[in-house]
């Protein structure tokens, strides 16, 4: 069925990535929705662009460009240094009022959330949360956005079929790195705002850095896991152990987080970080499907666990039935092994 | 000091799954709860009405029976409830929700006075976190998500300073009331209801509100306000299992070893 589009919102063009920084440190996520941004800008062929808001912010339009757009509209501001609700989302709407794209997504973090959120009311256009799958069906150029939803128990896929833009917001690691050519060329576009400090009544006193949170389980390439199953406090030690062997991070279900055997900044799944490392290594975690989603787009899955029903053995690449007490020695010795052979 | 908390009634989602026939979520037989987060907005209103005075209103928007939820916010000391409920407003997406919500908020604001508004980080069920967003918006104040602390609430100087959870650790923001802010779990700890509140609560008058209680443009509410659809929903695809290294436990040390060939093999180990 082909819904036509009323003519104003026909001139909506482009893919529009929004990129993230803090402190002038670029959001990943930023850069894997350029890569996926220009799958879909191919598909509708139209052009894809990065939209950036900063201070002293040249430097991450140019490494947009390196990561695929071929245009950045750049507000280089003080204003606009820290992201703060109001001024932000003062300056999308303005752009997207005299740009007109057709298509804006933005990585679906704690900042992008909140900014998606407030454009797309002020814009009252329809805007899709935390996507997973973004296809394009060509008969009515709709993007098809899909998403968990229920806790990960259910999929949508959502559709807005008469406003523009189409906004989404995507979840980190979903999307695939895109590869930086910093041959590539592009226009940066800068464009000001005349953003007026009284009407913005928020003021960011301090950014606090938790160097306790800076485990950076989302950056990992490897992962080693341990739920319930490891027992207590110094079970833990053990799935440390193989974490330092293999130099990689250690993740926790949210039952060892709650039985107080690992900080929450390990917790990985639904209500934890979304993970996608070379390999996870899940030992005495059942797959419960809030653990799953947080950790199912993993390269190499192994699962260790003494029950062959769990069903964390139904997403294992590698499956070992066995007493991870057992287990775990041996192959922390055979690792050792390996990487000083290799070393 | 008046906050207004919103809360949404929503089906427990550990329980909920699809109907491999209809590819429609199951909801028959799965209890209904508070949104969990929503509960650590009530209690953050309550501590604001312990210290200062007050009053605190329970808004929820969704069909009658949501007047449970309702009832178990006043139990643990709020003071009023209201309940939008309307055919007309089913169907509703986030920017149809958040518009009939804040035109309730507004009608509040106007007879009363309203300083903060709660919302939860987001809906266990539609797991969005643009109703609070979208609320702040239409009413042009500021909006505070994920907050974990409440640090400072002023009310001279109608100003508050709260910290707000991100990936990378915290931010302190200052910024003027009334506000509206979204909150986590780690914001508080929920209190017991007392006997007395919960017969309280179970005995309240609840106000209903229907679509001509508040000022509304009918083209924006309801499946048809709505900018999104939702077109289709399937079970989440499931990823395939692979090779068992071992089905019975015997030998470990034989399973570590053929498990790390396997895995030099595919070269997730370094092979340097
Ligand atoms: C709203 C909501 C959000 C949630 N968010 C998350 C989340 O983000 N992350 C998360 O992980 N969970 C989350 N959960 C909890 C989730 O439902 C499960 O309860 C949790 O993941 C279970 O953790 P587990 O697998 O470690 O424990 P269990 O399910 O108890 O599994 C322990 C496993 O260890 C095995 N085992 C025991 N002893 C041994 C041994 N010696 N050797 C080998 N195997 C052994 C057992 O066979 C069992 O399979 C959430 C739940 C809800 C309702
Ligand atoms: C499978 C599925 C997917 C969906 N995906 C989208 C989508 O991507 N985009 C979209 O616009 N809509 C979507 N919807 C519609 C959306 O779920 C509804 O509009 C819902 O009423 C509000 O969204 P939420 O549950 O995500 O709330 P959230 O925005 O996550 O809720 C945040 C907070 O707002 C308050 N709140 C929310 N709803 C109410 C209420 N009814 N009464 C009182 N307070 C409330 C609560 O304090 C809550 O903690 C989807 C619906 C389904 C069934």
């Amino acid at each position: 069925e082909k819904e036509e589009l009323p003519p104003e919102l026909q001139q909506y063009k482009g893919v529009w990535v929004f990129i993230e920084q803090v402190q002038n440190e670029v959001a990943p996520v930023s850069w894997e929705l350029l890569g996926e941004g220009k799958k879909i800008a191919n598909d509708l062929d139209i052009e894809l662009s990065g939209i950036v808001l900063g201070f002293d912010a040249h430097d991450i339009a140019h490494e947009a460009i390196s990561y695929g757009a071929e245009k950045v509209y750049l507000i280089d501001d003080p204003v606009v240094k820290n992201y703060r609700t109001r001024p932000y989302t003062e300056a999308l709407v303005k752009l997207v009022n005299k740009y007109k794209p057709e298509i804006i997504l933005l990585g679906a973090t704690t900042l992008g959330r909140d900014l998606a959120g407030a454009v797309a009311t002020e814009l009252e256009t329809g805007l899709t949360a935390d996507c997973t799958i973004l296809e394009v069906d060509h008969a009515t150029r709709h993007l098809q956005q899909t998403r968990p939803a229920f806790g990960g128990n259910i999929m949508a896929t959502i559709l807005c079929k008469k406003h523009r833009p189409q906004m989404a917001t995507v979840r980190p690691r979903v999307m695939e790195m895109p590869k930086q050519d910093r041959s590539k060329s592009g226009e940066v576009i800068e464009e000001e705002v005349h953003f007026d400090e009284n009407n913005i009544k928020t003021e960011v006193l301090k950014i606090i850095e938790e160097t306790k949170k800076a485990i950076y389980l989302d950056k990992a390439d490897i992962i080693v896991a341990g739920g319930r199953g490891v027992g207590d406090k110094e079970g833990f030690e053990l799935i440390k152990e193989l974490a330092d062997v293999l130099g990689g991070t250690v993740g926790a279900s949210r039952a060892a987080v709650d039985a107080g055997w690992i900080p929450v900044e390990h917790q990985v799944g639904q209500t934890g970080t979304t993970v996608r490392p070379k390999l996870y290594i899940a030992a005495g975690i059942s797959g419960a499907i809030q653990h799953l989603v947080g950790m199912e787009r993993s390269d190499t899955i192994v699962a260790i666990n003494n029950d062959s029903d769990a069903s964390i053995f139904d997403v294992a690449t590698y499956g070992i039935k066995g007493d991870l007490f057992e287990v775990l020695p041996p192959l922390i010795e055979e690792f050792k092994k390996e990487l000083a052979v290799n070393s | 000091m008046h906050s207004v908390v919103c809360v949404k009634q929503v089906p427990d989602t550990s329980e909920v799954s699809i109907d491999p026939e209809t590819n429609t979520i199951i909801r028959e037989g799965v209890p209904s709860i508070i949104n969990p987060y929503d509960l650590h907005g009530v209690e953050a209103a309550l501590q604001l009405k312990d210290k200062y005075g007050g009053k605190v209103t329970i808004l929820t928007m969704g069909p009658p029976q949501a007047e449970t939820a309702i009832k178990r916010a006043l139990s643990f000391g709020a003071d009023k409830g209201i309940l939008l409920s309307d055919r007309a407003f089913a169907g509703s997406d986030t920017l149809a929700t958040s518009y009939i919500i804040a035109q309730a908020i507004k009608k509040i604001i106007e007879e009363e006075g309203v300083d903060l508004i709660f919302c939860g980080k987001q809906a266990i069920d539609g797991d969005t976190a643009q109703v609070g967003p979208g609320i702040a918006k239409r009413l042009d104040l500021n909006q505070l998500t994920y907050v974990i602390e409440l640090d400072d609430v002023n009310l001279d100087k109608e100003e508050l300073r709260i910290s707000r959870k991100l990936e990378s650790g915290k931010e302190v923001v200052k910024a003027q009331m009334p506000a509206l802010l979204t909150v986590v779990k780690d914001l508080n700890e929920i209190r017991y209801a007392s006997l007395p509140d919960m017969i309280k609560g179970a005995k309240a008058e609840i106000e209903m509100w229907g679509k001509s209680d508040i000022k509304l443009d009918e083209s924006k509410i309801g499946l048809s306000g709505s900018p999104t659809q939702v077109g289709r929903i399937f079970p989440p695809p499931q990823r395939e299992g692979g090779e068992m290294i071992s089905e019975d436990g015997e030998e470990p040390t034989e399973s570590a070893k053929i498990l790390v060939e396997k895995l030099v093999g595919i070269e997730v180990i370094p092979n340097k």
